[in-house]
């Protein structure tokens, strides 16, 4: 086991897949020059050909990564954070993730789009986007949402070797501190979410960020008698919803803590399914714990209270405990 | 550009006081780097690019800025003691807290937004030009955008827009030599920017960033070009940062050496402009101490107005998502 932050996680992951699949390559603007810092002597040992610094052209190099997946390559795309995307939307909404249906499965699309999510950073509403909702209503797209570092190494690993696109938007603010690690190569599956603690009065299901709050937050709850149990679909799609409804079984309560913004959030697709296949074994109704509709202010005195912090999801789960059993 | 327009005395002292101003509050913004959250960029060593653009422009013509967009807005003649309450998110701020370092935007002096999505000024500084056309007025429009931006296609989309409808627009590229870590000459595949006007078939020049009457006297050539219908330009102002892409000063750059910075430092903009008013008898070493002291009181006053000023109040949160608001769920 080695202690890996969340970012060392990734460097690690990455590092493993260019040595072991000449295909795979990657390209952003200073990957080379590791201004981020995932990509420390990866120029000195994979050669800039594969470690592609591009210039400020977000849609021409997401672009040119779709071209490469069609001849063959398996390119890793680096947006550093998370809106710079919305410049090469065209090339990932119209090539990347319909090209395999338009063209009738005659290609596979094999791209990594990493993407930082650096909200709660105050650098505002351009800067601070969490688009796990939005990309997820586009078919063809795999999102993956890692929130610790065991789960980026193990997801992104799966990203690079699915014959898919797949967007791996990291929030690695939401996981300040390092991790126990195996040593041994492993590769998480897509789709498949964890329960990270067991509990048996209220599910809390929770993503990307939300997840540390979320197990704080069992946590400290446990010590008030309440048994929280925390799952965390670490892919977003496909989404496990199968986990979700066994442990909604269990409890009969849910409470949902995503950084999306309310509306079409994923927290509101995992409450409509559960709504519509678990319905019957809820004893209260569901609780989504968002970001509201508004934009991300800069202020800091604006900006932290609205994401899912723990103090919202504690004040969630009392609250579903609270509201009448109905069963 | 065919244009010559000589500043006059009090133009060129002023040139002299926003580059001043400029240089001073950014400091004031290094030094205090701990207070201000989020992302600092300074535009220390780009001063004359900034002022002897800006001060080309009519103060009701419009200009779009980036995420290194302290000076630009000041070099317009804004407020500075609402842009620093902005850097700490306070309710005074020109944005009201809403936008910080990156997005210091004051409409009241023409500004049309700083935006940090490196290259997304473009468009709106076309549009801009493009609706003073339809309205019959002879504002100007002006773009500043980095060396890094000219490889996003809004630039090329931008000034081919521009190019077909004649608009009254100026582009002006400040060339500072890299775009984070990447060299310019790494990211762009011809020697200067300037060069790329051709394909658009629009005037397209290389001037000193660091001579701010030089850039004054290309600008104006540009603005007088536009506002008289004769359309588009794109100028290249050739400067250069002295500090990290977002920071203070660096200890040892990978991507660059710092005997090229102090190579620029001999060629501040500041001390180059100081030494010409004093050669051409403008102004006296005295006056222009005078105007150092002027500036530095109010820097340090409209700091402290910022220091003062109290933060938002939580609500403002949901404030200005729309002009004709809708209900959203909110959380306290
Ligand atoms: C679309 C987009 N991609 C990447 C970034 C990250 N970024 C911020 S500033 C910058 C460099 C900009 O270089 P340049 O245009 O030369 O401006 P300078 O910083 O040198 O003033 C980059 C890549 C961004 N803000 N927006
Ligand atoms: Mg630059």
């Amino acid at each position: 086991m080695s202690k890996l932050t969340y970012t060392q996680a990734i460097t690690a992951a990455l590092r493993e897949e260019l040595a072991r699949d000449p295909r795979v390559f990657v390209m952003g603007e200073d990957v080379a020059s590791n201004i981020v810092g995932y990509h420390p002597g990866f120029a000195e040992e994979f050669g800039r050909e594969r470690v592609r610094d591009t210039p400020i052209a977000e849609a021409g190099f997401v672009g040119a990564a779709a071209g490469a997946a069609m001849v063959g390559m398996r390119p890793v795309v680096d947006m550093m954070i998370a809106p710079f995307m919305y410049v090469a939307f065209d090339q990932i909404v119209s090539i990347i993730a319909k090209a395999t249906y338009l063209y009738g499965g005659q290609t596979k699309m094999p791209i990594t789009i990493r993407a930082g999510m650096w909200h709660g950073a105050s650098i505002a509403a351009q800067h601070s986007d969490r688009p796990m909702a939005t990309l997820a209503t586009i078919p063809g797209l795999k999102i993956v949402a890692p929130a610790s570092p065991y789960d980026v190494k193990g997801l992104l690993k799966a990203a690079v070797r699915d014959d898919d696109p797949v967007v791996c938007l990291e929030a690695k603010r939401g996981w300040p501190t390092a991790q126990e690690i195996p040593d041994e190569e492993y590769v998480i599956p897509l789709g498949e979410a964890e329960v990270k603690r067991e509990g048996a009065d209220v599910t809390v299901v929770a993503v990307s960020s939300a997840v540390r709050a979320a197990l704080d937050v069992a946590d400290s709850l446990r010590e008030d008698g309440i048994s929280v149990e925390v799952v965390d679909p670490r892919t977003i799609v496909p989404l496990d919803i199968a986990t979700i409804l066994a442990s909604v079984e269990k409890t009969g309560r849910l409470v949902v803590a995503d950084p999306c913004h309310e509306m079409c959030s994923v927290a509101s697709e995992v409450s409509a399914t559960v709504a519509e296949h678990g319905f019957w074994n809820l004893r209260s109704p569901i609780a989504r714990v968002t970001t509201p509709n508004t934009h991300i202010p800069f202020s800091p005195a604006l900006e932290p209270g609205l994401y899912p912090t723990a103090d919202r999801i504690a004040a969630a789960v009392h609250g579903v405990l609270a509201a009448a059993s109905t069963r | 550009m065919g244009v010559n327009v000589n500043p006059t005395a009090a133009q060129l002292v002023e040139m002299y006081r926003r580059m001043v101003r400029i240089r001073l509050f950014e400091e004031t913004a290094l030094e205090n780097r701990t207070e201000i959250p989020g992302m600092v960029h300074t535009s220390v060593g780009m001063e004359a690019s900034n002022v002897g653009a800006c001060m080309a422009l009519r103060e009701d013509d419009y200009m779009v800025g980036t995420h290194r967009s302290h000076g630009h807005p000041i070099a317009k003649g804004a407020r500075i003691d609402r842009l620093f309450a902005e850097l700490l998110g306070k309710v005074t701020g020109v944005n009201q807290g809403k936008g910080g370092s990156m997005h210091l935007s004051d409409f009241s002096v023409g500004s049309l937004g700083e935006t940090s999505i490196v290259g997304s000024g473009l468009p709106t500084a076309t549009g801009a030009a493009l609706g003073s056309k339809l309205q019959g007025v002879d504002r100007v429009a002006l773009c500043f955008f980095g060396d890094g931006a000219a490889a996003q296609g809004t630039f090329h989309e931008s000034l081919n827009l521009a190019a077909i409808w004649t608009l009254p627009a100026v582009y002006v590229c400040e060339n500072n030599a890299y775009g984070e870590w990447t060299a310019f000459s790494d990211s762009c595949s011809v020697p200067d920017i300037a060069r790329r006007a051709a394909a658009y078939d629009m005037p397209g020049v290389i001037v000193d960033g660091q001579d701010v009457v030089a850039v004054h006297e290309a600008v104006a050539g540009a603005v007088a070009r536009a506002r008289s219908g004769g359309g588009p330009s794109l100028v290249e102002t050739r400067t250069y940062r002295y500090f990290g892409h977002a920071g203070g000063a660096e200890a040892s750059p990978t991507y660059r050496d710092l005997a090229e910075v102090e190579q620029w430092r001999t060629r501040d903009p500041l001390p180059l402009h100081r030494e010409r008013l004093l050669a051409d008898g403008v102004l006296t070493a005295g006056q222009l101490d005078e105007v150092d002291d002027d500036e530095r009181r109010s820097v340090e006053e409209a700091w402290k107005f910022a220091l003062d000023s109290p933060f938002p109040e939580p609500e403002a949160a949901y404030e200005h998502v729309f002009t004709n608001p809708v209900a959203v769920r909110r959380h306290f």
